[in-house]
């Protein structure tokens, strides 16, 4: 039988998501629904001084308004709203809780009616009077008012002044805006009260995670809540913790002892958290040689004023480069905005984007050609921790990605490149994100028609999971995919973490073959039980399940029918469930890296810029199923043409509210603005990582594309852009 | 959002009449502006008078030697109809080169003409805005004004005319036909579009209880030398930092007759006679064109974040002018500028 692992095997999930058959949060449909439509708050920061909701109450249908006045209780302190995400430091916001106007967009009422339309013309009928009070928006008016965290990155040597003593020497502030992750299905939540016991559906990364949260908030009992997301229409991070509109369902359906669902705007949902703009400084000092010296990496990037959210900025150039002094720092900025939080590589994709760039001024200082620069610098050690890659192909992807992109016919000059009236730019990059393993528990249900259950809590957040944790499955108990049923997105199913950092592909699938080495087990003990068995004297490790049956792999004659083995046995079914054993050892790093090269094409006059190719070659462990990875990669290709040239969500500072709170004028790319994207998998066996060698894939595809793209962008036109997005304005002086 | 009744208009007099005895009403065509509109609170028709199904479809010669559009001729099957593809390219082009597909298929001929500025104030109520509640104030001014005008502006408005499709109908000296209780009349295109003074709550000419019922092109197509070049900040379905008609007439390399309108720069398309007429008996080359750009740039002011446009619609204005003297126009699939 064909091994599914590694095949590009297509979406076993597919149809019912074109037919409309897969069910998202706001399409659970259940007699007696109410429709909950949010009043958001008109300014940033203040107090509500009055609600008058009587308006609203008299339009037809309209049930109820819950108010921060009259909604039912809830937990009064802050540890009751720490999700698994949550900030260490400080107190998570508690929607509709009390008069405090924290950011603009903030939830102050739920309009309760029995339709949508009716909801969304009462809400625009209930009137808030507002005690306003100065904010802050804005981070570069607000930059002197950084505070620094803790990073985990320990200095090395003395850096600035190994930096003054370079030959050469780089130093440059970068800027990334405030984005939005603009999933496609709005944030939704079906929430059923049913005497005590609560049933949500959630668009959430993490069933488990939102379940425990509402016990929290709701002070209820774990077996009485029970969250459920088998579908998500894209998440990026938006979803990892539980956001408000499903505290607002709750709230709802336990005023009115009635099922309720909300369901945000697209303009709403830039009001849920983003992933912070942020300042970059990089000062990278080189010998004439052409090797690093000094490298110092400082972030400064937003967050709220009730929550210190951070990622790993500046930690990244201590996996890429050598370089004996070091140092890094990373600061955060309160504004009156909702809390920043994880998106597409949170960290990486800025951090990277930042160190890249530099990187790239840094070969021109040197006069070293890019490719050339990160080789010479290369680090076969993660140098913070001092220890060696479980593997690192990270040169090879440099190799194979120049090779692909034929990067040997560079010109070195910038504006040295040409087609008719456009000027050509090819530049790199490099990508790297972690390869990590979280605790998951994975059931199995085989029964004796040959057919199993796979079940674990997680959420499938669109990159494929169902369908690569069904081949796994399949190869590991030898039956057809087809035979294979994934259960996913209920928080009663098996423990699972949430859907983030790229480690739900390795945590789940080595989870699988333990649980599958666990019925194999069973069924060699029913097998060992038949008269005259021909696998009397086998181990649980001699022997494997394949086509349907256990087999001896010394000897392949030696085998028995599951089928046979379970009736004579009369298991009409075995259950099994096991983790996977996630390592301690920390004599390793795990990491997943990427070279990015790309073609720009920008119209020397209009400076219309065009991405005409880029080619990512990434070296992530196993690759489990090459069509959905290769999906995953070309997804984070076009996301970072979006972030290098469109993406913005722009503030007025006066009135501190997104202008843009639209999918026409926040721009991602379009068709149009894709064009060639191959994606190669560099071969990466790992035996150290994790049993089966997975390292994941869900964010390295973003990280180093807006470098090299911006790094295009200046080979072209000797125009360097160092803050996001590439406009047109800012690569031609046009008055 | 206000709650609204739903009507259909059995014909033109039927429309007229619905509309003139309630003032709080409005037509509605394909809706694609309207709608929107309606959910960000920004207009509260309590009575949508639907007249997506008046028997305005057709697209017909006219004896002078034209076309006649019907209003409710939708923006693809216009941009597709072969007199249109064959006679006027450029109207076919600056249509297409508009929104995205579904959004032209269902957006009308007269509701094109009808939308509203995309001004990021106008759509958010929490804001002043002075086309949106008179005398609020004008909060694109010193806000986020990259979209924002820096032609015709006043001190109470710098919103732009969002359509691409009005800009060709400009360049071709398109007439408005509409009807009233009065009576029919016809409004030149150029006439159609005001511009905000101190009264941005007024977009256009039409009285309010007027229906548009068809557009009419003149003869004159330049279908040989023409293009339409759409600059934005992505290569497709984005409203135009910058968008230039042009259309030539040429003998040999000498210009006869010459249009140019611009859009995403003005209240309404914008265009210069003088512009036009410094162009006509010169040599089709660059110095001509920079100064016809001159001209048609002349007064223009920058508010900030969007001066840069000053510059980029002079460059726009004799590439575009370029394209069309060599009869090689600017593609719509191919983003490449030719
Ligand atoms: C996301 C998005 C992107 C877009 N991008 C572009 C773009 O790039 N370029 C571009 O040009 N346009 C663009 N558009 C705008 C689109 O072209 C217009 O919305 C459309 O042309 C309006 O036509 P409609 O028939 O849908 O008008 P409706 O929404 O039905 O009506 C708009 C207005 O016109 C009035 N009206 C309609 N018909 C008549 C009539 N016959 N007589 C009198 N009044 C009438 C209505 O009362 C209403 O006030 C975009 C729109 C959206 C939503
Ligand atoms: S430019 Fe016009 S539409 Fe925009 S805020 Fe000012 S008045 Fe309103």
């Amino acid at each position: 039988m064909a091994s599914y692992i590694g095949s590009a095997t297509s979406r076993i999930d597919g149809r019912a998501k074109v037919t409309g058959e897969a069910r998202y949060a706001g399409e659970f449909n259940v007699p007696g629904l109410v429709h909950g439509y949010v009043v958001e708050s008109a300014i940033p920061k203040g107090r509500v001084v009055g609600i008058d909701t009587s308006g609203a109450l008299e339009v037809d249908g309209v049930i109820d308004v819950l108010t921060h006045r009259n909604r039912p209780p809830m937990a009064d302190n802050d540890d009751a709203y720490k999700d698994e995400v949550a900030t260490e430091k400080g107190s998570p916001y508690r929607p509709l809780y009390d008069d405090r106007i924290l950011f603009g967009g903030q939830p102050l009422a739920l309009v309760l009616a029995e339709d949508w339309e009716s909801a969304r013309v009462a809400a625009s009928r209930v009137r808030i009077e507002y005690q306003k009070e100065p904010h802050v928006t804005d981070l570069h008016a607000q930059r002197d008012t950084a505070f620094a965290i803790n990073t985990p990155e320990k200095p090395r040597g003395d850096a600035a002044k190994a930096f003054a003593s370079a030959a050469v020497r780089h130093a440059a502030e970068y800027f990334i805006p405030t984005e939005h992750h603009n999933p496609m299905e709005l944030f939704a939540s079906t929430a059923i009260w049913d005497d005590g016991r609560l049933t949500v559906y959630d668009k959430t990364q993490g069933v488990q995670n939102v379940q425990q949260y509402l016990c929290g908030v709701f002070k209820m009992k774990p077996d009485a809540v029970r969250v459920m997301s088998p579908y998500m229409g894209g998440g990026f991070g938006a979803g990892l913790r539980p956001q408000y509109q499903v505290v607002l369902a709750v709230l709802g359906a336990r005023a009115l002892k009635r099922p309720v669902r909300v369901m945000l705007t697209r303009a709403q949902m830039y009001a849920l958290g983003y992933r912070p703009a942020t300042i970059e400084r990089l000062a990278l000092g080189a010998n004439s040689g052409g090797t690093l010296d000094a490298m110092t990496h400082e972030a400064i990037a937003v967050t709220s004023q009730f929550e210190e959210f951070a990622r790993n900025d500046v930690g990244w150039g201590n996996l890429l480069y050598k370089s004996p002094n070091a140092k890094f720092e990373h600061k955060l900025v309160k504004l009156d905005v909702p809390t920043s939080c994880d998106m597409r590589a949170p960290g990486a994709a800025t951090g990277v984007y930042a160190l890249e760039c530099a990187m790239d001024e840094l070969a021109v200082a040197l006069k070293t050609d890019p490719v050339q620069l990160r080789l010479q610098c290369y680090s076969d050690r993660n140098q913070g921790e001092d220890i060696p890659y479980t593997s690192k192909q990270l040169r090879e992807c440099y190799r194979q990605g120049a090779a692909a992109f034929g990067w040997d016919k560079r010109k070195a000059e910038p504006r040295s490149m040409r087609d008719g009236s456009e000027l050509v730019g090819w530049g790199m990059a490099s990508g790297v994100w972690e390869a990590l393993q979280m605790p998951a528990t994975v059931r199995i249900v085989l029964t004796a028609n040959g057919h199993a259950e796979v079940a674990t809590a997680a959420s499938d957040i669109g990159t494929g999971t169902y369908t690569i944790m069904a081949q796994v499955a399949a190869d590991m108990l030898g039956l057809p995919i087809d035979n294979i049923s994934v259960k996913l997105g209920d928080s009663t199913l098996p423990q699972c973490p949430l859907e983030g950092g790229s480690w739900i592909a390795s945590s789940v699938c080595n989870a699988i073959a333990n649980t599958a080495r666990a019925v194999r087990g069973d069924l060699l003990k029913l097998a060992k039980g038949m008269k005259d068995s021909p696998l009397a004297d086998a181990s649980v490790d001699e022997v494997a399940l394949m086509d349907g049956k256990i087999v001896s792999k010394r000897d392949a004659s030696r085998a028995v029918p599951i089928a046979s083995a379970m009736h004579s046995g009369n298991a009409e079914r075995i259950t099994r469930e096991e983790a996977n054993k996630v390592a301690e050892d920390k004599s390793h790093a795990r990491n997943v890296h990427s070279a990015v090269f790309a073609e720009v094409k920008v119209d020397e006059e209009l400076g219309v810029i065009r991405v005409t190719r880029v080619v990512n070659a990434v070296a992530a462990g196993r690759i489990l199923n090459l069509k959905t990875a290769h999906s995953q990669v070309m997804g984070g290709v076009v996301w970072g043409i979006g972030m290098a040239l469109h993406e913005e969500t722009l503030f007025d500072h006066r009135f501190g509210r997104v202008m843009n709170a639209n999918i026409a004028e926040y721009h991602v790319p379009v068709n149009a603005d894709v064009h060639d994207i191959e994606v190669i998998f560099v071969e990466e066996p790992d035996e150290i990582v994790n049993p089966l060698g997975i390292k994941g894939l869900g964010e390295i595809g973003i990280v180093g594309v807006a470098a090299a793209i911006a790094n295009a962008v200046y080979h072209a036109t000797g125009k360097r852009v160092r803050d996001l997005p590439i406009t047109l304005d800012k690569v031609v002086q046009f008055n | 959002m206000t709650p609204f009744q739903y009507a259909r208009a059995n014909d033109v007099a039927d429309a007229i009449k619905q509309i003139a005895t309630d003032p709080s009403a409005k037509f509605i065509a394909g809706g694609t502006n309207l709608i929107d509109l309606i959910k960000y609170d920004v207009e509260g028709p309590t009575r949508l008078i639907d007249i997506s199904h008046l028997p305005l479809r057709s697209v017909e010669p006219t004896s002078a030697g034209g076309v006649l559009i019907g209003a409710m001729v939708p923006n693809t099957d216009l941009a597709y109809h072969p007199m249109i593809e064959q006679r006027y390219p450029l109207l076919a082009r600056a249509i297409m080169s508009g929104a995205s597909q579904q959004l032209r298929n269902m957006a009308s001929t007269g509701g094109n003409l009808v939308q509203r500025t995309r001004c990021f104030y106008f759509y958010d109520t929490t804001t002043p805005c002075n086309k949106r509640e008179p005398g609020s104030g004008c909060s694109a001014i010193d806000g986020v004004n990259r979209i924002n005008a820096i032609l015709g502006t006043s001190e109470a408005c710098i919103a732009t005319h969002p359509s691409d499709m009005c800009v060709a109908l400009a360049a071709l000296e398109a007439t408005v036909h509409v009807a009233g209780p009065a009576g029919t009349r016809t409004i030149a295109l150029a006439d159609f579009h005001r511009l905000p003074g101190n009264t941005p709550q007024r977009d256009t000419n039409l009285e309010p209880d007027e229906i548009i019922t068809a557009i009419e092109l003149p003869p004159q197509g330049f279908s040989a030398n023409y293009s339409y070049l759409k600059i934005r900040d992505r290569l497709s379905y984005a409203f135009a930092l910058v968008s230039v008609a042009a259309a030539l007439e040429l003998d040999g390399d000498t210009i006869k007759d010459a249009r140019l309108a611009l859009g995403g720069v003005a209240h309404k398309p914008w265009r210069s006679s003088a512009a036009e007429t410094v162009l006509r008996g010169e040599r089709a080359n660059a110095s001509a064109f920079a100064r016809a750009a001159d001209i048609l740039l002349h007064g223009a002011k920058g508010y900030g974040h969007n001066n840069f446009k000053i510059g980029l619609a002079r460059r726009a204005i004799m590439r575009t002018l370029a394209q069309a003297a060599r009869g090689t126009p600017q593609s719509n699939s191919d983003k490449k500028i030719r």
